[in-house]
């Protein structure tokens, strides 16, 4: 396939990792993190940390969008889904993901109710408009990637006047997640991080630019990354030396995708239909101001969450169906998304919790740094 | 989530459309987030939206950067 296969050229990834190994000083660490799930899916499924000096250490980040949606969220999606004469429509990652009392996308379908999994928002214009005596609720999750697509299915639907589409949005923001892992430890005089590996798929919507204020705020050196080992290991290089230095600037390595500037036909459509919301909490991360959009008011009459008013329970987080709402107590999942814990230093992780029987979200995403762990580690 | 492939476009449809070719496999993608795309140019393919037309230039450059010795 052309514009993948020779980035994963072993051969050359054997070069750069010498390069790296030459370039790391022996006397200091480096504790890079991925922000990208798509990313720590890469580096295990290419062993890329064997091919790292061990002073080099990957951390993985919150990068992972289901990962990161607090279980109230996945609540409210069930109890969409639920309603009577109501069709949900969800990316397929999101139907394992645990709610509260057992509860999850997949459960509530074995119970009746219409979950569609779909690959492409623009099927549930599609389901719209073919199924017009039922309410279509699209479950819209993801980063300022997958932010757009969901935003021309709002036009969309707006010009074309459906009646029956409505919006569970659940889209949350990039750089508030990189501060809400730096800020704390900033307060606390620690230093977490040496280098990130900032996103790329979200960088091709907004550009390198909205990373220039991280890098210099919290003296971190950026690299926007591709998604292929070669990318990956080319990044990891360019941090290590820029560490080196003591430079802390923002460089872009995936510049057959991203530009300073992204996409700004996306941006426009996203300012459009979204709004910034006060507040929004995120697994592992808690409530962070201005991180996640909500849909305008001027239209309202697509957003579900104004047409659906969600139980208290479900808004709230604090009950549903008479069980308190909360994540497994023993899981790691929050310490996992901020790069305090490795996954195997979660008591759940691989008894009983899998990719099969999930407890927590970083391992039913594809994505989270547990599901990587589990698919490609080997077992001790 | 943030999974993107690069596609090739095939053919231009109506509606902003087109058929592009991913690992052998012809899909229609939408363009609604791209202007100027052509038959032969390479996209970023994110759930069945093109999100920017890929740089080949930039890919060539990139490789070239991987095999040159490290000075």
């Amino acid at each position: 396939m052309k514009y993948i296969s020779e980035f994963r050229s072993g051969e050359l990834a054997r070069k750069i990792a010498e390069e790296i190994a030459k370039a790391v000083k022996p006397e200091r660490e480096y504790r890079l993190m991925e922000f990208c799930g798509g990313h720590t899916h890469t580096i295990f499924r290419y062993g890329i940390p064997d091919l790292l000096p061990p002073n080099v250490r990957m951390l993985h980040g919150p990068g992972c969008p289901v990962c990161v949606l607090p279980i109230k969220r996945i609540n409210a999606a069930i109890e969409l889904a639920l309603l009577p004469n109501t069709i949900l429509c969800s990316y397929g990652d999101m139907l394992r993901v645990p709610g509260s009392a057992q509860m999850s996308l997949l459960k509530a379908k074995s119970q009746g109710a219409d979950i569609r999994m779909i690959y492409s928002p623009a099927e549930a214009i599609k389901i719209a408009q073919s199924e017009t005596d039922k309410q279509i609720i699209f479950f819209a999750v993801g980063f300022e990637t997958t932010t757009p697509p969901t935003a021309v299915i709002l036009d969309q639907a707006n010009n074309l006047a459906l009646k029956n589409l409505f919006i569970f949005c659940n889209h949350v923001l990039t750089p508030p997640a990189v501060k809400g892992i730096l800020e704390p430890a900033r307060q606390a005089g620690r230093k977490v991080l040496d280098g990130l590996i900032g996103p790329g798929h979200v960088s091709v919507i907004t550009g390198s630019k909205p990373y220039e204020s991280l890098a210099e705020n919290y003296q971190v050196p950026i690299t926007i990354s591709g998604f292929e080992p070669l990318d990956i290991l080319q990044s990891i290089l360019m941090l290590v030396k820029q560490i080196n230095t003591g430079s802390h600037q923002v460089e872009n390595q995936y510049t057959r995708a991203v530009g300073a500037e992204g996409n700004k036909k996306a941006q426009a459509l996203m300012a459009e239909y979204f709004e910034l919301r006060d507040s929004f909490e995120w697994r592992g991360l808690g409530e962070m101001p201005f991180s996640a959009l909500k849909i305008k008011a001027q239209f309202k009459h697509l957003d579900a969450e104004q047409n659906f008013p969600l139980s208290e329970a479900a808004a709230s987080g604090s009950k549903l169906c008479g069980k308190i709402v909360g994540d497994n107590k023993a899981c790691e999942c929050p310490a996992v998304l901020t790069g305090q814990k490795k996954p195997t230093q979660c008591k759940l992780f691989n008894n009983p919790c899998t990719p099969e029987n999930p407890l927590g979200s970083c391992m039913v995403s594809s994505e989270g740094a547990c599901a990587a762990y589990y698919a490609y580690q080997p077992m001790s | 989530m943030c999974l993107a492939l690069p596609v090739k476009v095939e053919k231009m449809l109506e509606d902003d459309l087109a058929i592009v070719e991913l690992s052998g496999v012809k899909t229609t993608i939408s363009l609604a987030l791209v202007d100027d795309v052509q038959v032969g140019d390479y996209l970023i393919l994110h759930v069945g939206y093109a999100l920017n037309k890929l740089d080949q230039e930039e890919a060539e450059e990139t490789l070239k950067l991987f095999a040159q010795d490290d000075s």
